[in-house]
């Protein structure tokens, strides 16, 4: 392997392995639920997004074929990431959140969706769209 | 050069998931525990890869795959048994 | 003067009845093979197989289709996210590494939003849980506000500001 690629492919390893463990870092010292959430859902997708383009540039360059598969599960993560945090947040917003003392108001004529089901149509037009 | 990194990987994504567990212990609620599954989960696909990077073959790929659908899956069960109490309706 | 069978079911044309959502079948058939790896033409016929029986298959769940103005804001879209996602992230790892967690300000956010549609909504909410500093959690009961959890946020207009104009306004230009 030339001295180049094995500069690239070792560096984007560290990289994602920094990254992975500056996410799991931040879950240990991070003081709330909330601010926990952040850090793991964004670092070690990023990180092992890293990984895996090491992992498709060394194979490229070991057996001469373009593996794309492996960039369906940085796709995958990308897409599923943010619906586990949001589904999160939503099961602390249930547990732990009162409407009316912790949550900042919506500025509309009902509640979060968390607390309130449906809201009637706006009379302004006529389509309110569904949570 | 990628003989010397790869024990970095190996190791630095054991202390992760290390960390993990320790949040998975400590944490004061059920959100808390469910995050640092998840969160063991993605570890552990990291961890997959680069075991396929450092044996030289591509047929860990499917089970990385694997674990990313099962990970995300089990976390969104566990939030709807939390919030619903019921996972499918 | 029509029949109540006429009125009942109406016959649809042959693409409408076979290939009910035509980017779902291409996006089916480039998934399956590059998931396979198999640019042979078995590989594209597996797919093109594949991607005519699933959306026929599941033609119930895929009620409504979203109408997508220009392929080309959502590339541009997603060079813009991607971008975001990369460089903002690094600043985040710096504020978890070397801020004491004391110094943190964690807010929660209510965005107000123009989007109506469903699926614009939706890829609001995702980009800006990918882009690092923002989580959303929730909709208001009729959609037109979201709340968004700050990790550090030291001000707010600043964010609500950039979420607008930089991600929803392109929304805008995409999901009509």
């Amino acid at each position: 392997m030339t001295p180049w690629v094995e500069f690239v492919v070792a560096a984007l390893i560290v990289i994602g392995t920094v990254f992975a463990l500056v996410g799991s870092i931040g879950l240990v010292k991070l003081p709330d639920v909330m601010t926990r959430l952040h850090s793991p859902t964004k670092a070690t997708t990023l990180g092992v997004g890293a990984l895996l383009v090491a992992s498709i540039i060394s194979f490229y360059h070991w057996k001469g074929k373009l593996a794309i598969n492996e960039l369906l599960i940085t796709l995958f993560l990308f897409l599923t990431a943010p619906v586990a945090a949001q589904f999160l947040a939503r099961a602390y917003l249930h547990l732990h959140c009162d409407s009316a003392g912790d949550l900042p108001a919506t500025n509309r004529p009902c509640q979060w969706s968390t607390f309130q089901c449906a809201c009637p149509p706006d009379a302004e037009d006529g389509s309110a769209a569904k949570p | 050069m990628i003989a010397i990194v790869i024990p970095i990987g190996f190791a630095g994504l054991s202390l992760a998931l290390l960390l993990n567990m320790i949040r998975l212990v400590r944490g004061p609620t059920a959100v808390d525990r469910i995050l640092a599954a998840d969160t063991m989960v993605i570890n552990t696909i990291a961890l997959i890869i680069l075991y396929g990077i450092s044996q030289k073959t591509t047929a860990y790929f499917e089970s990385a795959l694997l674990f990313a659908m099962f990970g995300f899956t089990s976390t969104v069960a566990y939030c709807r048994f939390l919030i619903r109490g019921d996972i499918i309706e | 003067m029509t029949k109540p069978s006429e009125i009942a079911s109406p016959k649809l044309p042959f693409r409408q009845r076979w290939i009910p959502h035509p980017s779902l079948t291409g996006v089916m058939i480039l998934l399956w093979v590059a998931m396979a790896n198999n640019f042979s033409p078995g590989g594209w016929l597996l797919g093109t197989c594949l991607g005519l029986a699933i959306p026929l298959l599941t033609q119930s769940i895929w009620d409504t289709t979203p109408k997508i103005a220009s392929y080309g804001n959502v590339l541009i879209y997603a060079l813009v996210v991607l971008w975001d996602v990369l460089v903002a992230n690094i600043e985040v790892a710096w504020l978890i590494l070397f801020e004491s967690p004391r110094d943190l300000r964690p807010q929660w956010i209510t965005v107000p939003l123009d989007l109506r549609s469903r699926e614009g909504i939706a890829v609001l909410a995702g980009t800006v849980t990918l882009t690092p500093g923002t989580v959303s959690c929730d909709l208001s009961a009729d959609g037109r506000s979201m709340l968004v959890h700050c990790l550090d946020a030291r001000d707010i207009e600043e964010i609500i500001r950039r979420i607008k104009t930089r991600y929803e306004a392109r929304l805008l230009r995409i999901f009509r």
